[in-house]
């Protein structure tokens, strides 16, 4: 294993070590009405994924946010790519899309419950529109920052439209549009968990916000265990992935 | 100890490795004494540590091995007071005004409201920023930049200026006049000068005395004495000996910087960024 | 007025007008959705009313707190944090994953840490913020050219000195950045918090009117909302474009 790897091996180890001695400690202060220590939610949580009633809320989930975040990406990228080379358009729209980004959007359930209903359609609306615009905006800056020179050396090169695209433009502006891709995940998992919460009957974001409703302790630090452990897992995988390419690109 | 203004015994600088390596031999060993009042150059091939050699004497890097004596007091990584330094790259405060910058060196002395803007006034005045007192940084042009980088550190009234490439980015013509400025400067002042410029006739004019480095790691390979009368500005380029200490300091210094380019061929970058 | 700014407008006027349009024709009916006209008149009846002035003023000025808490906290931890490289590596995995996990999991911990007052809420305002502020100064910090720290050894500021006047006045922007994100992750937090578990604030109203298809009500406030944190948003954005623009940006 390389040093660099070893590092951040070390690193995640201490990191997971801290934050599980500031939980236990933090239960030891709070007390059991308020939460559970980590090894009473670890045995809680590996009982509660191996109940018939969970995996559908799993399921139902990860189907939700997975469409959600295929909206997400493919509408964000076109938007980004369209407004990134169009300069009217950006100077137009970029604003908007900057203060629609600085929407408190929890605001905005009801009436997307009004408009979908309850269910399905809803959450991945939710989810959606978390997503959109984080990727839309560094997909946007990804554009508009690959340095003229490159698309000058292609052009000596004698590229056609495609070659340009392929090997020019896509590459440059690759490491920031990950970057995008890694923001939009982030939030539309949590736009996604959102409007299961506010929005839905089923879902973990459902069994969570019912958790709170009956103040089931139990429930609420699995469950929230659970996203915990995905999201950090996921991210983590991603900003290593993030890293890389910004460490190739100037 | 000795009487002189600054004095440097056996420096050496070894910027240590990141991975716990062999480091990398920057600077020496130098021994160097410079008079009180005296207007000292460096000139040296690039990336030779001669802004290394300045960072060591202003006390913004500890030396490797040796002593740095400033006044008779050791330098030791910590900034004395009565030194002012013009740093290669734009040292501007983005976010203040021509006249704010200036200014902020003022922050600490013990000067009535007034008096300080007076000085401001003046060294604003003598740098020849007045009509951009109120202008911010980014309206200037890079040679006015630096202008305002050099008037903070006047302001100060420092006994020992350490200008890393001042001129740097100015044109040749421009470059001829801020000679003379700076050399006005200096005899007004009576501050100890120290130079470092890649410009050989720069070096020439300015300058007492010019030490030439050798390649990294930077060494003084060569100390020439110019005998200009204190009073003189650029036209002593006319004279007959320029010539004579131009060639002889390009003589010593083109055999080091022909070392450093098949340095750099070899894949050794020495070029900041 | 500039073109930029016509079309803007124009896209805007239209939008809007498309909204009124379709709700005219009935493709959008009542139940879902007002008129936008109609929901301005309502926001000024309601407004005038002050019927719902306890609620504003209480999300309002707990959403203010809990983003004041969050700047300074925030800017405090990133100035600590900057210089120790392992301790950041550590904590950038944390960063990179606490945006995508909902806070909201641990209201109800506050809620039993700090009773049922406004404490909770605030908290969970707070818990939003403060990340937002700390990555994007930190970001900032990273950014102060290595020239600028130097003169301020040269000028021989101390450590303090160094961060007000020379690292922090240089990462400016970036502060600004995450004040923008706080701003807009406070009121999630607030309004989030309220809609869950509170007895009161434009939340709670909210909700409360879904559930009494009291349109006149929700969707006045929900506007209102809206405009004051695209307000906020676009005043800072304004002050980000004068201090770049005095570097040349
Ligand atoms: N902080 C540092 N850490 C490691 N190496 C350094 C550091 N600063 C400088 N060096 C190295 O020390 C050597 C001398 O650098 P220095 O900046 O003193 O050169 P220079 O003579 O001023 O060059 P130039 O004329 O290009 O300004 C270079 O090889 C450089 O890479
Ligand atoms: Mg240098």
């Amino acid at each position: 294993m390389s040093t660099e790897s070893w590092k951040s091996a070390r690193n995640a180890v201490v990191l997971i070590a801290c934050l599980l001695a500031g939980w236990q400690a933090l239960y030891w202060f709070a007390g059991e009405i308020a939460m559970r220590p980590p090894l009473a939610t670890l045995r809680y949580t590996a009982n509660l994924v191996t109940t018939d009633a969970f995996w559908p809320h799993l399921s139902e989930t990860m189907r939700a946010f997975a469409i959600a975040l295929a909206i997400a990406v493919a509408v964000g990228l076109l938007t980004g790519f369209w407004l990134g080379f169009h300069s009217l358009s950006r100077q137009v729209f970029e604003p908007m899309l900057v203060a629609i980004y600085s929407i408190p959007k929890i605001t905005l359930y009801p009436v997307l419950l009004l408009a979908f209903g309850l269910g399905m359609p809803a959450k991945i609306a939710f989810g959606a529109i978390h997503g959109i615009i984080p990727v839309a905006l560094f997909t946007i800056n990804a554009v508009r920052n690959i340095k003229p020179i490159l698309i000058k050396t292609g052009r000596v090169h004698r590229l056609g439209p495609l070659d340009m695209v392929r090997s020019i433009l896509f590459p440059a502006a690759l490491p920031e549009i990950f970057t995008g891709f890694r923001v939009g995940f982030s939030l539309t998992l949590i736009g996604t968990l959102l409007g299961e919460m506010f929005a839905a009957q089923r879902g973990l974001g459902y069994l969570l916000m019912t958790a709170i409703g009956l103040h089931n302790v139990d429930l609420i630090m699995a469950v929230t265990l659970l996203l915990i452990v995905f999201a950090a897992v996921v991210s983590t995988l991603l900003l290593a992935i993030d890293r890389r390419l910004h460490r190739r690109s100037v | 100890m000795s009487d002189a203004h600054v004095s440097l015994r056996d420096v050496t600088k070894v910027f240590p490795a990141a991975n716990g390596g062999e480091g990398l031999h920057a600077l020496g060993p130098v021994d160097l004494d410079l008079g009180k009042g005296e207007f000292f150059a460096v000139v040296g091939p690039s990336g030779c540590g001669k802004s290394t050699l300045l960072e060591v004497i202003a006390g913004l890097t500890p030396a490797s091995a040796g002593t740095v004596e400033f006044e008779g007091w050791r330098v030791d990584a910590d900034i004395p007071d009565g030194i002012g330094v013009v740093f290669q790259e734009d040292a501007c405060f983005p976010w203040l005004s021509v006249e704010q910058n200036i200014a902020f060196g003022l922050r600490k002395t013990a000067l009535a409201a007034d008096a300080k803007q007076r000085r401001v006034r003046d060294v604003i005045d003598l740098m020849g920023l007045g009509d951009f007192a109120k202008s911010y940084p980014a309206q200037l042009s890079g040679g006015m930049r630096q202008r305002v980088c050099i008037a903070r550190t006047l302001v100060t009234q420092p006994r020992l200026i350490l200008l890393d490439e001042p001129f740097g980015a100015l044109d040749q013509q421009t470059r001829l006049l801020m000679g003379d400025e700076v050399l006005r400067l200096w005899r007004q002042t009576g501050a100890t000068v120290f130079l470092i410029t890649h410009a050989l006739d720069e070096a020439t004019m300015l300058a007492d005395r010019i030490a030439v480095m050798s390649a990294r790691p930077g060494r003084l390979i060569d100390v020439v004495q110019t005998n200009w009368p204190r009073e003189r500005d650029s036209r002593i380029v006319e004279r007959a000996e320029f010539g004579a200490i131009t060639a002889r300091l390009w003589k010593t210094l083109r055999e080091e910087s022909l070392k450093t380019m098949a340095l750099k061929g070899a894949g050794q970058a020495a070029e900041p960024a | 007025m500039s073109r930029i700014t016509l079309y803007r407008v124009g896209v805007i006027a239209a939008a809007v007008l498309l909204l009124e349009l379709l709700c005219y024709v009935r493709v959008i009916d009542r139940i879902t959705m007002q008129p936008p006209h109609q929901i301005v008149r309502d926001l000024f009846v309601i407004l005038a009313s002050g019927k719902q002035n306890a609620a504003i003023l209480k999300t309002l000025s707990n959403a203010s707190i809990a983003l004041s808490l969050a700047i300074v906290v925030g800017i405090l931890a990133a100035v600590a944090l900057h210089g120790y490289r392992t301790v950041r590596e550590t904590l950038d995995p944390l960063f990179a994953t606490y945006y995508a996990v909902p806070i909201f999991a641990f209201y109800p911990l506050l809620i039993v840490l700090f009773g049922l007052g406004d404490a909770p809420q605030i908290g969970i305002g707070f818990m939003l913020g403060v990340v937002a502020v700390i990555v994007n100064t930190l970001n900032g910090l990273d950014r102060v050219p290595r020239v600028l720290r130097k003169t301020a050894r040269i000028q021989r500021l101390g450590t303090i000195e160094t961060a007000l006047k020379v690292a922090l006045p240089c990462a400016a922007p970036y502060v600004l950045t995450g004040v923008k994100f706080a701003v807009a992750y406070s009121l999630i937090g607030i309004i989030g918090a309220e809609f869950i578990m509170s007895r009161g604030g434009m939340g709670y109203e909210i909700s409360f009117a879904y559930n009494n298809f009291d349109n006149a009500t929700m969707y006045p406030l929900i506007l209102l909302i809206l405009i004051v944190s695209i307000s906020i948003n676009a005043t800072l954005s304004w002050w980000e474009k004068v201090l770049l623009a005095r570097r040349g940006l």
